[in-house]
């Protein structure tokens, strides 16, 4: 008989190195989810180990200690207990620990020991505590806690090999003995008892060098001095938008004609017909229109993962706090709403760091107006299609200066709504604390980086696949019938129910400028942000035929006029008809009264940023 | 870490009112008095968990841009972003 699957969990505080150590285990053998009933993310991953003994290994959200003050926590404390439903209780706790830092980890290890479960403490980037100068006596360590101690190395090849070992050794005894479980939330003096305990065993077995981490010391004077530090995150986020725009031009343009090719290829091969015209308008041009924009949200994600591990996130926070608090924020709000860039669902999940409720709520309802990547695609086809590509003073691009702008428009309305919220609506507030630890600054690891990037990617591919392909699907077949009649003068379009729901809207669109396609663009635009450009794709490729597919951009350039387009690009900074943002919010805000605010609020300030700003520039005579 | 007993004759003070490049040692927790928006439990056994227990040795390394506000507290080989609002609850000496 097979050896029982063996489940092994990683703990450890928020900096730890657990997800590398977790990335090192299971390479691109990951899944990520929700656990059932909240929306805290679930990174599983399984693996073998030397003697071919299949493990399965989740990683379990950074926690100081197992009181679980906020949904995070909670699922790290009842995931260890075994009282999260649907998981098996681990046969394996990893308590993971950045070896140059062991002072809180050390304490959180006697809080564990207390749960009874099988333990093993993993002293991760040995390598770089031993070349600042920590020594550890890992024996001693060992016998004082009374549970294995193994040292790693995650981002080294074979910088896991001692900790598989050890795990095998243990696996082979299985089951590996365990005591009752006599945890119970620590009193405050029960963890001050602790973290004395945790201090006198680290006293007895490390030495640390007499001089702190100085390369840390040195960049932090840096980036965390008042003027300059403010300065260093604008030219950090500045780059990060330039880089969205040019560098991902090449590859966009090679997915772009890639799928033009494929699109006329079916053209050529299939005869003319509904199933011609459907893989060909329907789902090539559809879906490719959507992939075309991988590039940039790798790149953004690139970004938010390098500032991560290189330990910058929490200094953007700590600079960051007293001004986000002059608009109602929290500090810790900048991390969430610097992952809304990307896409706020991730955004609004992550908000579950911030444990006080308001400062959450808050955050929450502003997060949709960080320019998430999926309007990426709706603001390139229309800068490109309407705004020159020249120089200004020489350097900066103009078409990613019109993108910067949109960009700090979005987060200028989210400051204000903010305030907003907090003047109106949650006057008697106090302000939640801001403790954040800064972990010293690290090189980010390639490989670390790919497969984090990877993920993401890959359930953007996998979203493109299934929601949008489904969404294309329904908008050609809107598009597409009834058949015109015979002997129709216009373009098919023009007789189909796409066009009549279009219309029926147009009359409310009307005054922001808006045609009929748009309004019938925007309809599958609540699926996914991105998905407006496809069905634009759609709406267009259909009328104009297989050339008007090729190229959009130009198509509306000819169909639009330039107070319609800045029209539509004002409507997108706000946009706010995504219905997966909106299904999170209600998810995570339990209530569907702060998701129907969200959505009105944001439709209010869409619809008059729109109006205002078709109307100004038909003024100048852009209409 | 090293010594947990402090002298009587040292002048105690509470960490939210230290400058930056101030060091010294935590002389106790006073949760209380602070007026954070946390209960006092909350904000002890908080500052407990990253560390901030009697005798350990505070360093202010970085203090924000507006009000001087939040600040960067090295405690013992851990670096430590926290308001001046709770750093309030710290005394140290």
């Amino acid at each position: 008989m097979e050896a029982p699957l063996m489940h092994l969990a990683l703990v450890g505080t928020p900096n730890s190195g657990k997800t590398s150590l977790f990335n090192a285990l299971t390479g691109s053998r990951q899944k990520v989810a929700n656990y059932p009933g909240v929306t805290v993310e679930r990174k599983e991953g399984s693996f073998v180990t030397p003697l071919g003994r299949q493990l399965s290994v989740v990683d379990l959200p950074g926690t100081y200690s197992l009181r679980g003050r906020s949904p995070d926590e909670e699922i790290t404390r009842d995931v260890v207990l075994g009282r999260a439903a649907g998981e098996p209780l681990p046969d394996l706790v990893l308590c993971v620990a950045d070896s140059t830092n062991l002072r809180l980890t050390v304490r959180l290890v006697l809080e564990l020991k207390r749960t009874g479960r099988p333990l093993m403490l993993v002293l991760n980037m040995f390598d770089i505590a031993t070349r600042r100068g920590v020594t550890v006596d890992v024996a001693q360590l060992s016998e004082r806690l009374d549970i294995p101690v193994v040292t790693s190395i995650a981002v080294r090849k074979g910088g896991t090999s001692e900790l598989l070992r050890r795990t095998d050794e243990l696996a082979a005894q299985a089951p590996i003995p365990m005591q009752q479980n006599l945890w119970q939330p620590l009193t405050v003096a029960e963890l001050r008892a602790t973290q004395r305990e945790a201090d006198r065993i680290i006293a007895a077995t490390i030495s640390l060098p007499a001089k702190p981490n100085t390369w840390t010391a040195r960049i932090d004077a840096v980036v965390l001095h008042p003027l300059a530090g403010l300065a260093i995150l604008a030219l950090i986020l500045f780059v990060m938008f330039q880089a969205v725009f040019a560098w991902a031009q090449p590859l966009m343009e090679l997915l772009s004609s890639a799928f033009a090719s494929l699109g006329l290829l079916v053209h050529d091969t299939l005869p003319t017909g509904l199933l011609q015209n459907f893989l060909q308008n329907g789902v090539i041009s559809g879906v490719g229109s959507v992939i075309v924009f991988l590039p940039q949200i790798v790149i953004v994600f690139l970004f938010i993962l390098l500032l991560e591990d290189f330990g910058y996130m929490a200094r953007a926070a700590f600079l960051m706090d007293r001004i986000m608090g002059g608009a109602g924020l929290h500090g810790r709000a900048f991390i969430p709403l610097l992952s809304s860039f990307a896409c706020a669902i991730p955004g609004i999940m992550a908000t579950r760091v911030i444990d006080n409720r308001r400062d959450r709520l808050t955050t929450i309802l502003i997060a949709p107006l960080m320019t998430c990547s999926a309007r990426i695609p709706v603001y390139t086809l229309i800068i490109s299609a309407f705004i020159p590509a020249r120089q200004i003073w020489g350097w900066v691009d103009l078409r990613g200066l019109v993108m910067f702008g949109l960009y700090a428009a979005g987060i200028a309305s989210a400051l204000g709504v903010s305030f907003v919220i907090k003047f109106f609506m949650l006057r008697d507030y106090a302000p939640a604390p801001f403790m954040l630890e800064l972990p010293d600054y690290k090189m980010p690891r390639a490989r670390s980086i790919a497969i984090g990037v990877y993920t993401r990617a890959k359930m953007f591919l996998q979203r493109a696949g299934t929601t949008i392909f489904s969404m294309m699907v329904l908008i050609w077949f809107l598009a597409s019938f009834p058949l015109p009649p015979a002997g129709a003068q216009d373009p098919a379009i023009n007789y189909s129910l796409a066009a009549m729901i279009g219309k029926t809207l147009q009359p409310l669109l009307a005054p922001l400028g808006f045609n009929w396609q748009i309004a019938v663009a925007l309809i599958p635009g609540m699926a996914a942000r991105e998905v407006a450009v496809a069905a634009l794709g759609t709406v267009y490729a259909i009328e104009g035929g297989k050339e008007a597919a090729d190229q959009i951009g130009q198509v509306l350039a000819t169909k639009w006029s330039l107070a319609t387009a800045l029209s539509l690009l004002a409507w997108y900074i706000f946009a706010p008809q995504c219905a997966s943002t909106l299904a999170v919010i209600r998810r995570e805000t339990g209530s569907w009264k702060w998701m129907a605010i969200t959505f009105a609020y944001m439709f209010a300030l869409a619809y008059a940023a729109s109006f205002a700003t078709y109307n100004i520039a038909r003024s100048f005579g852009a209409g | 870490m090293s010594s947990t007993k402090q002298t009587d004759a040292r002048i105690t003070m509470p960490l939210g009112l230290a400058k930056r490049g101030y060091s010294g040692v935590v002389h106790h927790l006073a949760a209380a008095d602070a007026n954070s928006a946390l209960s006092a439990i909350e904000l002890e056994s908080r500052l407990i968990e990253l560390g901030f227990v009697e005798g350990a040795k505070v360093e202010v390394l970085h203090e924000g841009i507006v009000g001087r506000d939040p600040i960067a507290v090295r405690i013992e080989n851990v670096t430590i972003a926290v308001r001046r609002r709770e750093a309030m609850a710290i005394i140290v000496a």
